[in-house]
């Protein structure tokens, strides 16, 4: 076994200038317009377009998705020095220092993105328009869904912090509002109740204000950065004036704009703001909640491509990062701290949504781990979200349709059994199952172990951390098979658990196809664009998403791990392996009694099912304190702001009717005070002069 | 200047823009002379727009044409270096003072010139019974058989438009010249028609009429200060125009008091005109007496030109002397921040509120004002920031002014009568008339300096002037007097779309600050007794709330996309 070191420093990306668009690049704005346009649409007319909304709804996301393949292509064909453009969309407000451009970014990593969210995106769309047939805001439900599009395609095009921030929060706002959709008592298509309403809103608040949480980390990096660079742009473009020296952030901090200390405070707030966003820890407690939102949602948002937003963050920030080893060491801890948390918190969980949010959270704790862990890492967070985004997104449709089926039931312990009334669903969601365990030759298999094997690799000047990273990436492996299995067997297998009034069947073809898209991405995608076989007959310009990347993130360092990479590969499996095992003795193997009640299990399983007592945690360091102070403050407000506003107002009032006093209306007496004041101006310039 | 008279140059294209407008106005007093009477509305209409619209041609030629100097050129052109054009050389090319087109002009006539565009549709607009904001017969006694005769003839006071005219002809002329003696004839061309204007209301025509006697007296007073100060800084620097004083206050000569007080007079006079507290205290007293057109032309025109022209007198003809009189500007500023700002809580008439608003808004632009004696780049920054300020001002002014002219009372028997301008009866305005109480909402918000609207862009601007220009402690004021300001105008957004707690209508005394009673003192008449307690927005031909959208769409793609039009000023002006 040799222990080679990587140098962590080392400059991991040939900076590629971007050039100015041309092409379908050129026209890259319309990504963002197609679905914004069609969220304008349903969203002003109102009831008017309640009838045929879903059509533009799941077109324009389409005709999106169309685009962002040409462009893919564009790109593919061009010369690796010529994949980077830059759109320019104008200033903002020009004054002087104060210089607003904005402008997308057209590189490989924004592109991939692109992709993952139209492709995904219109899959998910397609499925709503099935999923929510019955639902009477259906419209509006789009109109949500394309603003997310929209907003997410911001986020990742954006070539500045400052538009990134606008499309930040423009997917917050949707995942608000999607979290809360029924807000309301329904009593049609997806039956709500009061209580229920009452709790997804309570739970679309919660996502709200973690998300703030994170913003504020954000906010106050975007705050270092103009103020210690003068400039929120990414890289500068030839030709155009971008604020202070025309570089952008990133040529600045390569150019040693940022002392480390500072590079490390910036890297550690957008951090923050990544944990806000991504659900990690210690700001992930809002997303189990979000499931309170429709299914489709679920999907989308909560484990497709708005909670990935952080790691997009961390991996466009890189150049920041590499100056800043402690603050991408602190993403590697928060990723692993949240890929235990979640695999944990999965395994007890009997809601199907939430045990598979918990999953999400633990899978981006992967990719926050790769994140964190520099250019060995950065390819592989990227292509690992992809993959899970296929993956999830199958699995949470899948759960979705398995609602559907048992009248939107979400407790594994009342299914069972349901392989045979859904073949379908069941086949599709083995599939996003077995990619997700990392089964040889299906995706997760091709980008997990990546990062499991790059976790193991030691870094300069790192003494326990390759072994920790490694072996923490390694039982979450473990875990995960477990959880998922356990998941897959609770639901499909075993035997019926169903209420007496449960009537399973498959789902309408619009739901099931895109099933079946899903699962052919989550079973082919690894091995299609991830693997990279030395094999002569391999043809030599076939797509590998980490050299695609390569421009944006920077070629894959060579790495050595401090174990074997066989040996790393068997153990995972073997753990894999054990995990399976375990889940179907447990819950799958046909002589098992899955109990309908939970049994009490032991304190670890009370816990998880509690999220480890993470909103204890909360209530206890912050809500509880947080109550106490707002009453001292409701109080202080009460009787000593109060008392000052009302006095300020009070006499302000009080002033203004003095003020009013020479207002009497009398000709004389406004002449006299102009008078008057002439003198006394005179008087105070000549005493200034003496 | 010489003693020997000496024939200028006139380059008319430069002239053409002022001359397209007074021309029309002599035009206009011929048709009314000449015309029948059915015919003089729609001519004099017509002639109004079509001068306006000219003038703006004029000026964009002029744009182009100073757009396509490069060369800094001498003297009295906004700052030593800037560019401008003389309309009025002597023979031998050196400049006479009296119409300089730099940017400044150009910004501040095409804003006024718009301003009066507007200001003639609203004007124009009529209701379903032929009824617009003027008295059919001015001269009639209010309320005599013989008013009554004319009134029932369908009379209509025609006049109005030139008089429009002859005012903004004024205005354009007084943001234009370098010279203090055209100055002080500018002042009474744009003052003269005002006061005319003033009294001509069709309904309150007491008020109306005392307003215009005020203004006039008023005016008079500070004319004769403005030209008594003239008269000192002649008498110290024996010159009139603006050059020749700024080199004379550079040498000392034993006459610096004379001088100072002299300027200061002069000052006193343009503060008049803004309404910069002491001397504003026929604001509100006018605005609420003068028909609702009129105050928004007067308020949103006035106020351009006399402080493109203060910005001149402190640029150009006083850059030397910023150590004497910062501490007037300074003083001034900050008065009228703080009075403006605390009186418009305290307002129980929407009028006098927007009449108190402007007044904050003059201390705001003073702030911008006042950084006109730092050096290097805020000789640009500071004009820049009054005329970005100015535009989003005079937007929302003539909108809100059009928004107030359409709210009427309803009467007993339903029928709309006359302007319903106590604040109380504009509780729940937002919900019965969505369209128009949005408008009016965008305006109040503009004038708080929302973000997103052209308030915001405004304030930005000239706070970031005064700080550039080391004036900091006036934009932390400047920013605290916004907040207490804000309050007043979101109390106005409140009563608009929210229903009172419980179901009493909202009235007059819940309106005013910290419940207040809004009681009007004063001689103005104004007693709110028997007023309806509803008002309803009045059906009109429909160009009044054209106006009132677009100002409001203006207003808001300048706050959303001010880029543009920020960085065309800012260029227009190097």
């Amino acid at each position: 076994m040799t222990t080679l070191t990587l140098s962590a420093a080392t400059p991991s990306a040939e900076a590629v200038a971007p050039q100015i668009a041309s092409g379908p690049a050129s026209a890259a704005l319309w990504l963002i317009l197609l679905p914004a346009a069609s969220a304008a649409v349903l969203l002003l007319l109102g009831r008017r377009a309640d009838r045929w909304g879903h059509w533009p709804g799941w077109i324009a996301p389409a005709a999106s998705c169309v685009m962002g393949v040409i462009i893919a292509v564009q790109l593919l064909t061009a010369d690796t020095a010529e994949r980077v453009q830059h759109v320019d969309l104008g200033s903002w407000i020009d004054a002087g220092a104060l210089n607003l451009r904005f402008g997308l970014l057209v590189d490989p990593l924004s592109v991939t993105f692109v992709l993952l969210i139209t492709f995904v995106g219109t899959l998910i769309h397609i499925y709503s328009v099935a999923y929510m047939a019955e639902d009477v805001n259906r419209r509006r439900f789009f109109a949500y869904l394309n603003l997310f599009v929209a907003a997410m395609l911001t986020l990742v095009l954006a070539d500045s912090y400052l538009l990134l921030f606008f499309g930040w929060e423009g997917v917050g706002l949707a995942s608000y509002l999607l979290i809360g959709f029924w807000n309301h008592e329904v009593d049609r298509g997806h039956k709500i109740s009061g209580a229920q309403a009452l709790e997804n809103s309570v739970a679309s608040k919660k996502a709200f204000v973690a998300n703030r949480i994170g913003d504020l980390g954000m906010i106050v990096a975007m705050g270092l950065l103009f103020a210690q660079l003068g400039t929120l742009h990414f890289v500068s473009v030839p030709g155009q004036a971008q604020g202070m020296g025309d570089l952008g952030v990133f040529d600045q901090v390569a150019g040693g704009g940022l002392t480390t200390a500072m590079a490390t405070g910036i890297g550690l707030m957008l951090l923050l703001a990544a944990c806000g966003k991504s659900a990690q820890f210690p700001l992930q407690s809002w997303l189990g909640d979000a499931m309170a939102g429709p299914t489709p949602v679920s999907a989308l948002i909560h484990a497709a491509t708005m909670v990935t937003a952080g790691v997009y963050l961390i991996v466009r920030s890189q150049p920041l990062f590499d100056l800043a080893p402690n603050a991408r060491l602190a993403v590697a801890i928060v990723g692993a701290i949240t890929l235990l948390y979640g695999a944990i918190v999965g395994c007890a969980k009997d809601d199907i949504k939430k045990a598979l949010a918990a999953s999400t959270m633990s899978q981006i704790g992967y990719m926050m781990l790769a994140a964190g862990l520099g250019p060995v890492g950065y390819a592989f967070a990227i292509v690992h979200l992809v993959g899970h985004g296929f993956f999830k997104a199958g699995m949470f449709l899948g759960a979705g349709s398995v609602m559907h089926a048992m009248g939107d039931e979400t407790d594994m312990r009342k299914f069972g059994h349901l392989a045979t009334k859904m073949r379908v669903t069941w086949a599709t969601f083995a599939f996003g199952w077995l990619a997700i365990i990392g089964f040889p030759f299906l995706t997760g298999f091709f980008t997990k172990d990546p990062i499991i094997e790059a976790a193991f690799v030691r870094q300069e000047g790192q003494t326990w951390q390759p072994w920790v990273f490694g072996l923490v990436a390694m039982l979450g492996a473990g875990l995960t098979a477990f959880y998922m299995s356990r998941l897959f067997f609770m639901t499909f297998e075993g035997k019926s658990r169903w209420e007496p009034e449960a009537h399973p069947h498959e789902s309408p073809r619009l739901m099931t196809w895109p099933l079946i898209a899903l699962a052919v991405g989550s079973a082919g995608f690894g091995f299609v664009f991830v693997f990279k076989p030395s094999w002569s007959w391999w043809p030599g310009w076939w797509p590998n998403l980490a050299d695609w990347l390569t421009p944006t993130v920077g070629p894959v360092a060579h790495h050595e791990p401090v174990v074997h990479w066989l040996v790393i590969t068997v153990v995972t499996l073997a753990l894999v392996a054990v995990g399976v095992w375990q889940a179907w003795i447990r819950f799958g193997a046909p002589s098992t009694v899955v109990p309908r009640t939970a049994p009490v299990g032991s304190p670890l399983t009370v816990a998880a099912r509690n999220d480890l007592y993470q909103d204890h945690v909360n209530n206890g360091l912050l809500v509880i304190p947080g109550t106490y102070a707002t009453r001292a403050l409701v109080f202080t407000d009460g009787a000593v702001v109060d008392g000052a506003v009302q006095g300020v107002a009070r006499g302000a009032v009080a002033v203004g009717d003095q003020a009013r006093r020479p207002q009497t209306g009398f000709v004389r007496q406004y002449a006299a005070t102009m008078a008057l004041g002439v003198v006394v101006l005179i008087v105070i310039v000549l005493a200034v002069q003496i | 200047m010489t003693g020997i008279f000496d024939t200028p140059q006139v380059d008319w294209a430069l002239v053409a823009p002022v001359l397209v407008v007074l021309g029309a106005a002599v035009v206009g007093v011929l048709l009314e002379a000449f015309l029948p009477v059915v015919a003089r509305r729609t001519a004099q209409v017509a002639l109004s727009v079509a001068a306006t619209v000219g003038a703006l041609v004029a000026i964009g030629w002029s744009w182009h044409r100073l757009s396509g100097v490069d060369a800094p050129t001498d003297l009295a052109g906004l700052r030593p270096g800037g560019r401008a054009l003389y309309a009025l050389t002597t023979e031998s090319g050196g400049s006479l003072g009296s119409l300089v087109v730099d940017g400044l002009t150009l910004v501040s006539q095409a804003l006024v010139v718009v301003v009066a565009l507007l200001s003639v549709v609203v004007m124009a607009d009529r209701t379903a019974t032929r009824e617009d904001p003027f008295a059919p017969m001015v001269s009639a006694v209010p309320g005599s058989q013989y008013e009554r005769l004319a009134a029932s003839r369908g009379l209509a006071q025609t006049e109005v438009y030139p008089l429009v005219l002859f005012a903004t002809g004024g205005m354009m002329v007084f943001s234009a010249t370098a010279d203090l003696l055209t100055m002080f004839v500018a002042l009474e061309v744009l003052s003269l028609p005002l006061y005319l204007l003033s009294g001509m209301a069709r309904r309150r025509r007491l008020q109306s009429q005392e307003a215009s006697l005020k203004y006039f007296l008023l005016g008079s007073f500070a004319s004769a200060l403005f030209i008594f100060g003239a008269a000192l800084v002649y008498g110290v620097t024996g010159s009139l125009t603006f050059d020749e004083i700024a080199a004379a206050t550079v040498t000392p000569n034993g006459l610096d008091k004379l001088l100072v007080v002299g300027v200061l007079l002069l000052m006193v006079g343009l503060f008049f005109k803004v309404g910069a507290v002491p001397f504003h205290l026929w604001t509100p007293d006018v605005y609420q007496g003068a028909p609702t057109p009129v105050t928004g032309f007067m308020a949103a025109g006035t106020k351009v030109a006399a402080f493109v022209a203060l910005v001149r007198v402190v640029y150009v003809m006083l850059p030397g002397m910023g150590w004497d009189l910062s501490v007037l500007v300074w003083t001034v500023a900050i008065v009228t921040m703080v009075v403006g700002s605390v009186a418009v809580l305290v307002q129980g008439d929407i009028k006098r509120l927007l009449a108190y608003s402007s007044v904050a808004h003059a201390g705001f632009v003073l702030t911008a004002v006042a950084a006109g004696w730092g050096t290097g780049e805020t000789a640009v920054v500071g004009p820049w920031a009054v005329l970005v300020y100015l535009l989003a001002y005079a937007l929302a002014t003539v909108g809100a002014f059009t928004v107030v002219a359409l709210v009427r009372e309803r009467s007993e028997s339903g029928g709309l009568t006359g302007e319903a301008t106590s604040l109380g009866q504009w509780a729940g305005l937002g919900r019965t008339n969505p369209v128009i109480g949005a408008c009016f909402m965008v305006f109040l918000l503009s004038f708080a300096g929302i973000p997103l609207t052209a308030g915001f862009v405004g304030k930005f601007a000239v706070f970031s002037a005064a700080v550039s220009g080391g004036a900091w402690p006036l934009a932390l004021i400047g920013v605290l007097a916004s907040a207490v300001a804000a309050f007043a105008y979101f109390k106005v957004v409140v009563l608009m779309y929210f229903p009172a707690r419980d179901e009493r209508p909202a009235d007059a005394d819940e309106v005013g600050a910290g419940g207040s009673v809004a009681s009007q003192t004063g001689a103005v008449g104004t007693a709110t007794l028997a007023r309806p307690k509803t008002a309803a927005v009045v059906a009109t031909r429909g160009c009044a709330t054209g106006v009132i959208g677009l100002c409001a769409l203006l207003t808001l793609l300048l706050g959303v996309l001010p880029g543009g039009v920020l960085t065309a000023i800012s260029n227009i002006l190097q």
